[in-house]
C-alpha cells in the first residue's frame, strides 16, 4: 500500500480544506451549559450586575480556540505544589495536613498531559492572605495559600496543603462558604479553560452555599465534592482527598507524526 | 439495547471569587511566593511585530468598572501563527512569544492593560483570512462561568469587514463592541477597549 495514501485522502479537493488543516483537526465538544451555573443566578447576588443578558454567540471552534498556551516545568519552581512549605517562615502552617490528588481528564476519559493546574485557598481559620480579606480569623504567617502543578503524561497531579476553613461572607447575612479550594485549569486548547472549586466530602455547608447551589444539576454538583481517599493518605502525617477534573472532549487532532490517529 | 456511550461530563464551573489574585497573580494580593510569575507583558526584546498596549475596563450593569476582574488574552504572533502544536499554518513560529498573558484590574481605577504585539491575520480552516484579533477570557466574583470574547483593531477596517466571525454578529451594530480603538500616547500605540457585561452596549460574548 502506498504510504502516502492517508495523506492523499486528507487532501481530497472536494473537502475544500487546503493543507495544513485536515478533516480531523480537532475542535472541542459543544459545552453542555445545563451542567454549569447560569450567568444570572440571583441567589448569588454578585452575579446580578455582572451577568450578560444577551444570548452568547455560538462559534464553531477555529484555530483561535483549539490552540492555547503551552507550559512546562521551567515555568514552575520546585516547591510550587507544596503549600505546607512554599511560604513557611519559621514553622509549618496550622491545620490538618492533607494531600489533594487526581487526574485531569477530558470527556472521552483520556488524561490531559502536561497541563497547568493552579489552586488557591483560605488558611485553616478561613482567612485568605489577600489585602481585601478582613475576616476576623488570623493570617497564618507560614501559609501563603496558593500553588500550582503540571499534570504528568497520564493527566495526574497532586499537591500538599492544609485543609481550608469555612468562612462567612456578605451575601445573605448568615451565608457561609463550605471549605473549598479554587482550581484553575488550562487543557490543550483555550476553549477548555476552566475555573472551578473543590469541596470536601461530608461538609454540612455544601447544601446551603449560595455559590455552590448556582449549579442546577445535582450530579454536576456532586462531582465537585472530593471524597476522602484513605489509600492515598500518608500514615501519621496527612489525609488525602481525590479530585478528578473533566475538561471538554476533543475530536481527534491530526498530527503528522501520528497519522494513524490518537 | 445499544452500548452506552460512556462519555464523561465536563466539571462544572464556579466563580473565581474576589481573591482570584492569590492563586493567579499573587503579587496583586500583596505577597510574593513563586520564583516565576505570569504577567501582562507578553513581549520580550526579541519579539517581532508592532509593540502595542491594550488598555481597557470591564463595566457592570451600572456602568461601574469591575475592580477585581482578571483577564487572560491568547493571540497569534505577528506572522499570524499561534504558538501551539495544533497550528501548522505557514507563518513563522517564534519560540520566545508564548502569546498568552493575564492581568488583574487596578484595585482603584479598574484599568486592565497588556503589553503585547499586534497579531497578524490568521487563515481559518476554510482558507479564509481572519482579521487580526486577540482572544479574551474574563473571570471575576459574580461571573459564574468565564466569558469568552475577542478584540479586533480599529485600524483594520477592511479586514474587519471581511472577518467571518464579526460577520456572524447580528445585529451589525453590535460588532463595534469587539473593536479596540487605536491612539498614540507618548509615542506608544494604545488600543483602548471597554467590555460591557450588560446594557444597551453589551459586548458580544461567545459560546466557543
Amino acid at each position: 500500500m502506498n504510504a502516502q495514501a492517508p495523506f492523499a485522502a486528507l487532501q481530497d479537493p472536494r473537502l475544500n480544506r487546503p493543507e495544513p488543516f485536515t478533516p480531523r483537526d480537532g475542535g472541542f465538544f459543544q459545552r453542555d451549559r445545563s451542567i454549569h451555573p447560569p450567568a444570572h443566578a440571583p441567589g448569588y447576588k454578585s452575579s446580578v450586575l455582572r451577568s450578560p443578558r444577551q444570548a452568547l454567540l455560538s462559534l464553531e471552534n477555529s484555530i483561535s480556540e483549539i490552540t492555547g498556551p503551552v507550559f512546562g516545568q521551567n515555568d514552575l519552581g520546585p516547591l510550587d505544589n507544596d503549600l505546607i512549605r512554599n511560604y513557611a517562615k519559621d514553622g509549618d502552617p496550622v491545620g490538618e495536613r492533607i494531600i489533594v490528588h487526581g487526574r485531569v481528564l477530558d470527556e472521552t476519559g483520556r488524561g490531559v498531559p502536561n497541563t497547568l493546574v493552579e489552586f488557591w485557598q483560605a488558611n485553616a481559620g478561613g482567612r485568605y492572605r489577600h489585602k481585601k480579606d478582613t475576616y476576623l480569623a488570623p493570617i497564618d504567617p507560614n501559609f501563603g495559600g496558593c500553588g500550582r502543578a503540571l499534570t504528568d503524561d497520564t493527566g495526574y497531579y497532586y499537591f500538599r496543603t492544609v485543609k481550608p476553613g469555612p468562612y462567612p461572607w456578605r451575601n445573605y447575612v448568615n451565608s457561609w462558604r463550605p471549605a473549598h479550594i479554587h482550581f484553575s485549569v488550562f487543557g490543550s486548547g483555550f476553549a477548555q479553560r476552566l475555573i472551578t472549586q473543590m469541596y470536601f466530602e461530608g461538609d454540612p455547608l455544601i447544601p446551603v452555599c449560595p455559590i455552590l447551589t448556582t449549579i442546577p444539576d445535582k450530579d454536576a454538583l456532586d462531582r465537585l465534592v472530593a471524597p476522602l481517599d484513605l489509600n492515598a493518605s500518608t500514615p501519621f502525617d496527612s489525609l488525602a482527598y481525590r479530585f478528578d477534573i473533566v475538561l471538554r472532549g476533543q475530536r481527534s487532532t491530526y498530527f503528522e507524526n501520528r497519522s494513524e490517529g490518537n | 439495547m445499544p452500548q452506552p456511550l460512556n462519555y464523561l461530563k465536563e466539571t462544572a464551573s464556579q466563580t473565581a471569587g474576589p481573591y482570584v489574585h492569590i492563586g493567579l497573580i499573587p503579587a496583586m494580593a500583596g505577597f510574593d511566593i513563586f520564583e516565576k510569575n505570569f504577567s501582562n507583558v507578553l513581549v520580550t526584546p526579541n519579539t517581532k511585530g508592532e509593540r502595542i498596549t491594550l488598555e481597557g475596563r470591564v463595566l457592570d450593569g451600572t456602568g461601574t468598572p469591575l475592580r477585581d476582574v482578571l483577564l487572560e488574552i491568547w493571540q497569534a504572533n505577528a506572522a499570524g501563527r499561534y504558538n501551539h502544536p495544533a497550528d501548522r499554518s505557514a507563518g513563522a513560529l517564534e519560540q520566545e512569544f508564548r502569546g498568552w498573558g493575564r492581568a488583574g484590574s487596578d484595585f482603584d481605577s479598574g484599568l486592565v492593560s497588556f503589553e503585547t504585539i499586534k497579531p497578524g491575520a490568521i487563515i481559518d480552516k476554510a482558507g479564509r483570512k481572519c482579521a487580526p484579533h486577540v482572544n479574551v477570557w474574563i473571570v471575576a466574583r459574580g461571573i459564574n462561568i468565564g466569558l469568552n470574547t475577542r478584540l479586533y483593531f480599529s485600524d483594520e477596517e477592511a479586514a474587519n469587514a471581511a472577518d467571518p466571525v464579526l460577520n456572524l454578529v447580528e445585529p451589525p451594530v453590535r460588532r463595534k463592541t469587539l473593536v479596540a480603538t487605536r491612539s498614540e500616547r507618548a509615542g506608544k500605540v494604545v488600543y483602548a477597549f471597554t467590555i460591557n457585561l450588560q446594557g444597551p452596549e453589551e459586548t458580544v460574548f461567545f459560546d466557543v
